[in-house]
């Protein structure tokens, strides 16, 4: 499965994973299972989640879920062109949950709205945010791929600015989450 | 009194065989037909004159000059070719399904053929130019999956059927070379009823599709692809504010308020809008352009529209006759909630994933959405559900409040689910919906499955047709239970399941009443292929062999009957056994 070696990567996702490998694979290739081992989970934000959900080994299959090419295709070119659609959907990723959420930017009015959202979401509180510390009073930090790659503290930018540049969430924990408050971006 | 009996009935035998013609024209549907032909030799004779439409669901059970020969009178005709799998990559492109054959056939015996429905078929740019040139009378095309063409051999039907009514070119593997062909219908052509060509990806010439429009004033049905702006879509309703059937290219631009005035406006004089598709990248901003068009509407496909639920509750509030909703998962729980609560003459919801292979991300539907639907849609009866979760509970619920379901597709993406909350088997799930629903004819399965859904299956099921299965069953005695106790079953489709030799011989005396049996991935072995086609000479047992894995397994079976013997058309990796 090949985990031992990745797990020392410094990445931003999951271990085992590189969401833009597996959209341009071929359907017959085999993928690593998604489920993180267990020396990486520190604490599992959904209670045994991993236990539950019967293990499939989850190779890429030919032909499945049946949609035929013409849809497939046609969703393959959506991802790709900029969301200009009626959603901003991105994808959010917690530190230690095993599956990501998927919200939509535009269902929030501002930063206070989606920060509460998050936290019914992932069960977890996050701090206070001042422009100067970042969150302070938890170990959690909200942070966003902006559309140059960059990792951003969620709360820097207008609010209007932030949803038309953010491409994915993810919600820090510990160390590397301080370490992005206290840098002062 | 029994004198009287004998009169009659040979009354009925010199019945001039005109008189029961015109009567059998009454007949459309084609079971109908089939029976009829079957009562006397008269009957018969009058049945093959006088039938002038003919569905082939498998190009490959009859040839060309058998049909030809039984029915020398037909004009319309319509030809499915590839097991439907193939949509879903496989069966190898070079299987066969070439239509060629066919229209060689017809130019000969019927010069004076009207329309061609063709599915899953494999169609040249050679085939259409032939098309276009051997049938003056040509008035309807449609090719639906089909693959093998270009825009090339378009601009071929445009240049020469003169007579042309309908042409419907969806969701196929076209070749998209140049949007140039819609200029080639000529300037005198003015008969045009249907045009669908949504699918095609490059860009149309619009100026020849507004001459097209403006000139054809009995255009009822008009789909155009993305490449057709929303400026230019306004301009084009303008034209057409008769359409019964609209498809919308892209549907998103620079918003200016005058802009959405005059669109506003252009829908507001579209008062015979049945069918709306399309709508790719429909931003909130334009979708209310839409709402004085929708109160007739009963078919609305979203299904290329990455819509949120707060839009489609309040597009569904516009849209009280809806009959068939086709959705992307984006719409999420809240909004078949909202499906749920505006649309209680809903009949068919098809609810498609906008994510398919990303399963690290908990996202679209789920079993919450589907009960809200059954809730306030009773009418339902047609469902086509992609989902990442679902309980037995759940789908108990949903037939209690619909139990008059035909068609129950249920999509569990991940393959071996278990009810996510009891952690059991999805059997109670489908064996609620079998013993509910006695209307059922079309059914497909997902999630973790026993022989105790199949064992369900065969006793309830008693009307079933159409059976897709997909990572299921433990063991033969899964599929024996369905070929053993359904007794209309026609089409039986199953991939991945540890179904062996057993279960495929145990169907046996059900195969020549079938279309046909697909198998992928299961456990069949040549030896057992051999012995099925050796008991049952009118079967074409195929296998598809396309690496070098053992020779002794078979990984692709279709079995079909046929009259036509063999097929002489298989690619290497076929063989009929």
């Amino acid at each position: 499965m090949g985990t031992t070696s990745v797990a020392t990567e410094l990445r931003l996702g999951l271990p085992g994973t590189d969401d833009h490998q597996m959209e341009e694979q071929a359907l017959s290739s085999v993928r690593n299972n998604k489920r993180p081992s267990p020396d990486t989970v520190d604490d599992c934000g959904v209670q045994g989640k991993s236990e539950e959900v019967t293990p499939v080994a989850k190779a890429q299959i030919v032909g499945w879920p049946p949609i035929r090419s013409y849809r497939k295709n046609n969703l393959q070119q959506k991802k790709s062109e900029s969301d200009i659609g009626a959603g901003i959907f991105v994808k959010v990723s917690m530190d230690g949950a095993p599956y990501l959420r998927k919200i939509d930017l535009k269902l929030y009015n501002g930063y206070s709205e989606l920060l509460k959202a998050l936290e019914n979401m992932f069960k977890f509180t996050i701090g206070e945010y001042s422009e100067r510390e970042g969150y302070k009073g938890s170990e959690f930090a909200p942070t966003y791929e902006d559309k140059d790659g960059d990792w951003m503290l969620v709360g820097d930018v207008p609010w209007d600015m932030f949803i038309s540049s953010c491409k994915r969430l993810r919600i820090m924990k510990g160390s590397e989450a301080r370490g992005l408050t206290s840098c002062g971006l | 009194m029994q004198s009287m009996e004998s009169t009659r009935s040979t009354r009925s035998l010199s019945f001039p065989d005109k008189v029961l013609h015109r009567v059998f024209t009454h007949l459309t549907s084609n079971e109908d037909r089939n029976s009829v032909s079957l009562v006397c030799k008269t009957w018969y004779n009058a049945d093959r004159l006088s039938r002038s439409k003919v569905s082939i669901r498998n190009c490959y059970s009859v040839s060309p000059e058998i049909l030809v020969r039984r029915f020398p009178n037909v004009r319309c005709v319509t030809l499915k070719g590839k097991p439907r799998f193939s949509d879903f990559n496989l069966v190898p492109p070079d299987w066969g399904a070439d239509v060629h054959a066919w229209l060689v056939a017809f130019a000969d015996k019927y010069p004076l053929l009207e329309e061609l429905s063709l599915k899953r078929m494999v169609v040249s740019d050679e085939s259409l130019e032939f098309l276009a040139f051997s049938f003056p009378d040509f008035k309807r095309l449609s090719l639906l999956s089909c693959d093998g063409f270009t825009t090339d051999g378009l601009e071929a039907i445009a240049s020469y059927c003169k007579n042309l009514t309908e042409f419907d070119i969806q969701e196929n593997g076209v070749e998209d070379t140049s949007g140039s062909w819609l200029s080639y219908f000529l300037e005198s052509f003015t008969s045009l009823e249907v045009l669908n060509f949504a699918n095609l990806s490059s860009e149309v010439d619009f100026d020849a599709l507004e001459r097209l429009v403006s000139r054809c004033k009995s255009l009822k049905v008009l789909k155009v692809n993305r490449s057709v702006s929303l400026e230019q879509l306004q301009k084009l309703l303008v034209l057409a504010p008769q359409l019964v059937e609209l498809g919308t290219g892209s549907f998103s631009q620079e918003f200016s308020a005058h802009q959405f005035v005059d669109l506003e406006s252009c829908f507001s004089s579209c008062k015979n809008i049945q069918s709306l598709s399309g709508l790719c990248d429909a931003t909130a901003r334009y979708l209310p352009a839409i709402y004085p068009a929708c109160a007739n509407l009963t078919f609305l496909n979203l299904s290329y529209s990455a819509m949120g639920s707060d839009e489609l509750d309040e597009l569904l509030m516009h849209c009280p006759c809806l009959q068939r909703l086709w959705v992307l998962d984006t719409v999420g729980d809240k909004g078949l909630e909202a499906v749920g609560s505006n649309c209680p003459l809903l009949e068919e919801l098809r609810v498609f994933p906008s994510d398919p292979f990303d399963d690290d991300t908990i996202q679209g539907v789920t079993e919450a959405g589907f009960l809200a639907v059954s809730f306030g849609c009773p009418r339902l009866h047609y469902v086509l559900y992609f989902c990442q979760q679902m309980t037995n509970a759940a789908v108990a619920t949903i037939v209690q409040n619909c139990p008059d379901f035909t068609h129950f597709r249920l999509c569990i993406m991940n393959p071996r689910q278990p009810d996510y909350l009891t952690n059991e088997p999805m059997d109670e799930a489908f064996g609620a919906v079998v013993k509910t629903c006695t209307k059922l004819q079309r059914l497909s399965v997902s999630g973790l499955l026993t022989d105790l859904a199949f064992e369900y299956i065969g006793k309830h099921a008693k009307n079933l047709e159409v059976l897709s299965i997909a990572f299921a069953g433990s063991s033969d005695r899964g599929m024996q239970c369905v070929m053993e106790g359904c007794p209309k079953i026609r089409k039986l489709e199953i991939r991945d399941c540890l179904f062996g030799d057993a279960a495929l011989l145990s169907g046996l005396d059900k195969y020549e009443s079938m279309r046909s049996l697909w198998m992928s991935s299961c456990n069949l072995t040549m030896d057992g292929c051999r012995l099925l086609a050796k008991k049952m000479p009118r079967l074409n047992v195929e296998v598809i062999q396309e690496d070098e894995s053992d020779d002794s397994e078979a990984d692709k079976v279709y079995v079909y009957r046929t009259v036509a013997g063999p097929r002489k058309d298989s690619p290497p990796s076929v063989f009929t056994l």
